[in-house]
């Protein structure tokens, strides 16, 4: 995929360098100072996720084309120890660590496509889009 | 980057001045919790006109800090919240539940002076 941008998360420090990277590249792509927000915010609770489950992953960012329409891909990637029941995890307030457990459930809000892929003992794969709307510019 | 914190007479003024990261906020949970008892401040205003993100970490110790402020006497007042954060924050689910907040610094200490009925004067 053209424009992949690649940013490793081993701490909380990478959570910022991520959604700085986020924001930037939906910028370019035109998305409204409310949508930007949005989308920092989507990819601080999934960063947030791999640091708190998985210690280390990464998180993916790249631009894909729906008909005439641009949008960005966001995917956090891990090899942690994978979500035992997804439909438990995407629940609002559901939580196995110390968070409000809003994270998951909460970024699939702020996006347009949400996919999580998981399995236990060998990692998580986070797959988010969202789309510009053009009369918003 | 660490958050400065003014004294100006009974109150506490912490003004955020670029992104937290999680280290910082809990730093600055900690030092507002410790000066509130150093300075017997009645009032704390916390000002993240500046923060452009307030996910579910920085809401969830922002809540804590302004109960354990309470739990030591003082009150506190989040001001300056984007309006696109606070959209992305309803959005989210996020609820700042039992915690005062006020459109900028100037409405904050307004509602600061109002809850401690002016003892700032004294101060």
């Amino acid at each position: 995929m053209a424009n992949e941008n690649c940013i490793p998360i081993n701490s909380e420090i990478d959570i910022i360098t991520a959604r700085h990277k986020g924001r930037e590249m939906a910028a370019q792509l035109g998305f409204s100072s409310t949508e930007l927000t949005l989308i920092a915010t989507a990819i601080s609770e999934i960063a947030r996720n791999i640091v708190e489950y998985a210690r280390d992953g990464e998180i993916a960012l790249s631009i894909d084309q729906k008909g005439d329409k641009q949008g960005i891909v966001v995917i956090g990637c891990d090899n942690g120890p994978g979500i035992p029941n997804i439909k438990l995890a995407m629940q609002d307030g559901y939580s196995t660590g110390k968070s409000l457990g809003l994270g998951l459930p909460g970024a699939k809000r702020l996006m347009d496509e949400f996919e999580i892929i998981s399995e236990v003992g060998k990692g998580t794969k986070i797959t988010m889009k969202k789309w510009v709307q053009n009369h918003v510019r | 980057m660490s958050v400065p914190i003014l004294k100006q007479g009974n109150y506490l003024i912490a003004s955020v001045q670029s992104e937290l990261s999680d280290a910082d906020l809990l730093k600055l949970q900690d030092d507002l919790v410790k000066r509130v008892s150093d300075f017997r401040s009645r009032g704390v205003i916390v000002d993240v006109t500046v923060l452009d993100v307030m996910d579910s970490f920085a809401t969830r110790t922002l809540r804590s800090m302004a109960h354990m402020i309470m739990l030591r006497g003082a009150e506190t007042v989040i001001v300056g919240i984007q309006p696109e954060v606070a959209f992305s924050m309803v959005q989210l689910g996020l609820k700042l539940e039992g915690v005062s907040t006020a459109l900028d610094l100037e409405e904050g200490l307004a509602l600061l002076d109002h809850r401690t009925k002016g003892d700032n004067r004294r101060g």
